[in-house]
């Protein structure tokens, strides 16, 4: 493969070493230091893409992180990546990329046909073309839209690559190795600062890069902070997010120049990175000009065709032609032709200049006071048309296949901006640059405004030294250059046509008129309406050129509109990096509780409850399926013995001589009435009278109380504690512990529970007389210390054993060959459910957050004297209203029918709901399925029928209304 | 990412506390008319500029902490212990 678009010296790369790589099915070959982009334009490949709404043709048009054209999907199968900039992506050997948003190949792109119904892709074309009628969104509009104008594909397999995250600190950041950073980072590193150096490209030095003259003090400066043990250099590492206090998000690309990342590295690392100071120092991004068909391939940034031909050894072009309105570019250009470029002349808005002057000096034509009117080519540039500005007479075709532009440069303020730094307005660069910092921050370089590498060195020498707090350190600084600049502002030719503010969403000029006149004349309301800005490109080329244009037709200046609000993120991040290692099973913690291993012995079938994972059933071979493992288990328990883990429930240890008052405070229930040596139901409630949560309080000394609350409201009943403990009563002497983890639970329920559990309970006497229903006390089992609460859940005979956390299996399988003679059954989760809905005790269906105490039929349990949290506020009328859903009991008037948690309860003929399921189940002690509603007057329709409609399924089963209590429920049983 | 320095853990990030809202209003006496009740859960002045708030060091030492902080900017004044009186800056 020949590069005969490649210079025989000069550049960063490794002329020694071949990469080869294929672009669309096609082999071409680079070298070593090459980005996909420099090595398709060394191979003489101009056309890369099409873009985004109107197919139209793209070349490469930048060197960096702000192309908008140049997009590739990287490699195949399950690490495809689209979207990526080809101006940033390292070549390596064996590359493949593709160009995106072609159909059916690059160069004979039918959509293209876009371009002849532009007229329906204008300003807010979403808004208007396909406003109506409604259904044609979804079958016509959408998949057409999707077909045509979507951009790259994502992978479809799960992305087999990790990504860490990393938590970092520093004295001082520095963002930007560029003349600015470089100095700033020296002079900080030599004050002792411990400095944090992020660099998105893969080697150091920005613009340095292109600029040969000054290696050897870019090579000086890096061997010197090299040499300084606090300064951490990360390059292929972009700062994407300025967020509060100092805190940056920023991505490292590990091994995106690999073709596959190492054994045991991550393909990228997400840093957040806390600096106590930061240095931005993250250069400029050069401007583009709009004129009539300006996207075509072979215009590019001047500042880009220099870095192509200095950094790169690569020619952009044979013959290139200068637009331009400031001397910068001139630099530019004469790179170009030092490069052994062919220059067609220069076009400057201008009417005098230095770098005309320089120009001419070299034998270049300058057409001065002149603009470029158009562009001729298809797929490749052939040539442009100049006219003088102003003048009504024709224009001349200059020959070129290479157009490069420069409308001044903006520094790239993002960062600041987002660091909650003002813009100021720049006469000299008509442009944005920070002004005075609130935070810690400290911009330099370009980004701050200072062009030319001695002064942005020296501009970051002075932030390094105020962000490492010290006085500015003596370090050599790069010799001076030429510092002419003389920009004139000139955003758009005077001429009619396609003229592209924004290349990557197909946003004209034209466009952001068309937004003024149909009343989006805000930036941001003219950013939304047109697209402009929107794409991964961030408007970086092209955002302040639409802002002018909106200016001009708002008649006012640019500095006036202002800018659309910058936010993270700068940069495109990947899906992966976000979510970094926290994926599938690490999403979230997974809680276990001691008896996990017995349970995964005994073939338990798990499900999530929150974070843990709690057996559902334990199957057996004789179970035909699950319904038949959870309806035996719960049948166990209401004929002789089951055992279930109980390890969940939060548990609270109250001590100090305050508690009771404290509990009394907290729950509708009192506390300080309770017996040592008895336990309690207890409800709580939020303070706007609402149940917020149910469970049993033991007291085990006077001022000595074990609360239990749900799984689900372990973490929020103890902050509740804390909050009310630490801010309104601190005269109270109580202290609270988390014992959740501490202490593994285990119910023993059913009518043979205490011939069970008396078998092997030692030191306490466990009679009816000595130990009855609500009695708390502490003995052991083979040793083991145990806490046994009589309370049930269930409605039968029960125990709750409690026992520090490392002897559960032991007390557990105690009590398993105990009862044994009786066929104990272990339960899970769900016949757990089963039996609380057939008892009608509530669980967290019916605590939903908008349900009171009576709503539940527990207004009993609220006190009537002494204040508590909710007390005052559950007494409001509309949480009093008689009329409101109260619990009740549901079962389908038909046997085997069925029932669905969440089926609305009408009367026949109605469509009003007067209430809802909440919970259901198949039963055991009756026939069929059971459920748990709350209904309007519910008390008053016991007995009657009604209808439970389902309408997501079109069901709707007759059901009859009943007490919620479907078994004992005179209470004997659990007494027994 | 805002970042709080905890009078017993030290300077801790956003993401081990949990916001339990305004820490100006305070729980009315048991005796107060249900009004007070009302404005005491409700009632809000949500104000642009400085706030003293609670935040939970959930993930720390669990203590309620006084924050002062600036609802527009998140910069943080001053952070204290429940007990202590926070004083508002100036805007
Ligand atoms: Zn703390």
């Amino acid at each position: 493969m020949t590069q005969g678009f490649r210079t025989q010296t000069g550049g960063r790369i490794d002329r020694s070493q071949t990469l080869a790589f294929r672009f669309d099915g096609r082999s071409y070959a680079g070298h070593p230091g090459d980005t996909l982009a420099s090595a398709l334009l060394a191979n003489g490949v101009r056309l890369v893409g099409r873009s985004f709404k109107l197919h139209r043709p793209r070349g490469i048009f930048s060197a960096g992180a702000e192309e908008p054209n140049a997009l590739a999907e990287l490699r195949g199968g399950a690490r495809r990546e689209p979207n990526t900039r080809m101006t940033t992506a390292e070549l390596y050997d064996g590359l493949e990329a593709a160009s995106q948003n072609r159909w059916p190949s690059l160069r004979w792109d039918l959509l293209s046909l876009n371009g002849l119904i532009a007229p329906l892709l204008s300003a807010g074309f979403y808004y208007k073309t396909f406003m109506w009628p409604a259904a044609f969104w979804e079958k016509v509009y959408e998949p057409l839209i999707r077909r045509s104008a979507g951009l790259g594909r994502a992978a479809r397999e799960p992305d087999p690559d990790r990504y860490d995250a990393v938590q970092a600190h520093c004295d001082v950041l520095v963002v930007g190795s560029g003349a600015a950073g470089l100095a700033a980072a020296r002079v900080a590193g030599a004050a002792g600062a411990r400095v944090t150096l992020c660099e998105q490209d893969f080697a150091l030095g920005g613009g340095l890069l292109s600029a040969p003259a000054h290696g050897a003090w870019r090579e000086a400066t890096l061997a010197a902070l090299a040499a300084m043990p606090d300064v951490t250099i990360l390059p292929r590492t972009t700062v994407f997010g300025y967020y509060d206090h100092n805190v940056v998000g920023a991505v490292e690309r590990v091994a995106d120049h690999l073709a596959q990342p190492p054994p045991h590295t991550p393909r990228q690392r997400y840093w957040t990175i806390r600096a106590r100071s930061i240095v931005l120092a993250t250069g400029a991004h050069e401007r583009l000009i709009a004129f009539p068909d300006n996207d075509r391939p072979g215009i590019m940034l001047a500042g880009a065709a220099e870095t192509y031909a200095s950094r790169f050894g690569v020619r952009a072009g044979s013959r290139a032609l200068l637009f331009a309105n400031n001397d910068a570019a001139y630099a530019s250009l004469f790179a170009l032709q030092d490069a052994g470029i062919a220059v067609a002349g220069v076009v400057d808005p201008r009417t005098e200049s230095a770098g005309a002057e320089a120009a001419r000096a070299r034998g270049i034509t300058v057409w001065a006071d002149s603009q470029v009117t158009g562009a001729s080519g298809g797929t490749a540039l052939v040539g442009a048309r100049v006219a003088r500005r102003g003048a009504g007479g024709g224009d001349t075709l200059v020959v070129a296949d290479l157009l490069c532009v420069s409308g001044g440069h903006s520094p790239a303020v993002q960062l600041a901006s987002q660091g909650r730094t003002p813009l100021e307005w720049s006469e000299a660069l008509a442009a944005h640059v920070p002004g005075p910092a609130t935070l810690d921050q400290h911009s330099a370089g370009a980004a701050n405004g200072v062009l030319g590498f001695a002064e942005a060195a020296a501009d970051g020498a002075r932030a390094g030294a105020a962000a490492a707090r010290a006085a500015a350190a003596d370090i050599p600084l790069p010799g001076a250059g030429d510092a002419a600049y003389g920009l004139l502002p000139f955003w758009e030719a005077d001429v009619p046509g396609k003229a592209f503010v924004d290349l990557q969403d197909d946003v004209t000029a034209n466009d952001i008129r068309l937004a003024h006149r149909e009343g989006y004349k805000h930036i941001e309301h003219a950013k939304r309406y047109t697209t402009h800005t929107m794409g991964t490109d961030q408007g970086k080329s092209g955002g302040l050129v639409g802002a002018a244009v909106l200016a001009a037709a708002r008649g006012e200046r640019v500095q006036d509109v202002g800018l659309p609000t910058f936010r993270p993120f700068t940069s495109p991040v990947t899906w992966g990096a976000i979510a970094g290692p926290h994926i599938g099973q690490q999403f979230a913690p997974t809680r276990l509780t001691a008896l996990y291993d017995w349970h995964v012995r005994r073939g338990a079938e798990f499900m999530d409850a929150g974070q843990w994972l709690r057996p559902a059933f334990y199957p057996i071979p004789a179970d035909a399926d699950a319904w038949a493992s959870v309806l035996r288990e719960a049948r166990a328990v209401r004929k002789t013995v089951g055992i279930c883990d109980v390890s969940t429930l939060g548990k609270i240890d109250v001590q100090g001589a305050d508690s009771a008052a404290f509990l009394d405070r907290l729950y509708t229930n009192t506390f300080s009435t309770l017996p040592v040596g008895r336990a309690r139901y207890g409800l709580m409630l939020r303070e706007d009278g609402i149940v917020f949560d149910d469970g049993t309080t033991s007291r085990l000394a006077t001022d000595h109380f074990f609360v239990t609350t749900t799984t689900a409201n372990a973490g929020p009943v103890m902050a509740h504690m804390e909050f009310h403990l630490q801010t309104c009563w601190p005269e109270l002497d109580v202290q609270l512990a988390s014992v959740s983890d501490q202490w593994a639970g285990m119910s023993i329920a059913g009518p043979k529970a205490r011939a069970t559990i008396g078998k092997i309970v030692q030191d306490l006497d466990l009679s009816d007389a000595a130990f009855p229903f609500m009695a708390v006390g502490d003995g052991s089992v083979r040793g083991c210390p145990v806490r046994v609460l009589r309370i049930s859940f269930s409605g039968e005979q029960a125990y709750e054993i409690m026992t520090p956390a490392g002897y559960a299996e032991t007390v557990w399988t105690a009590v398993l060959e105990a009862g044994e003679e009786y066929a104990i059954t272990p339960y899970g989760l769900e016949a757990l459910g089963l039996l609380r809905i057939e008892k009608g005790h509530v669980a967290g269906s019916e605590l939903n957050g908008q349900t009171t105490a009576a709503d539940l039929g527990l207004g009993r349990m609220v006190k009537k004297r002494g204040d508590f949290v909710g007390r005052a506020l559950s007494q409001r009328p509309g949480l009093t209203d008689p009329d409101r859903p109260v619990l009740v009991g549901i079962r389908p008037a038909t046997r085997h029918d069925r029932l669905r948690a969440g089926a609305h309860l009408v009367t026949p003929g109605s469509t009003e709901s007067l209430g809802w399921i909440t919970s259901v189940t198949r039963a055991v002690e009756l026939e069929g399925w059971i459920g748990l509603a709350m209904l309007r007057g519910g008390a008053a329709r016991q007995g009657s029928r009604m209808q439970a409609a389902f309408p997501m399924l079109d069901e709707t089963v007759e059901v009859e209304i009943t007490s919620p209590h479907f078994v004992d429920a005179e209470n004997l049983r659990v007494r027994g | 990412m805002i970042r709080i320095a905890c009078p017993f853990c030290g300077l801790r990030d956003e993401t081990e506390f949990a916001y339990r809202g305004d820490a100006t209003v305070s729980r009315p006496p048991a005796d107060a008319p249900i009004e007070d009740f009302h404005d005491y859960v409700y009632r809000r002045a949500n104000p642009r500029g400085w706030h003293v708030e609670w935040w939970h060091h959930a993930g720390g030492c669990r203590q309620f902490l006084k924050v002062v902080r600036h609802t527009m900017t998140h910069a943080v004044h001053s952070v204290g212990l429940a007990s202590s009186t926070q004083v508002v800056p100036p805007e």
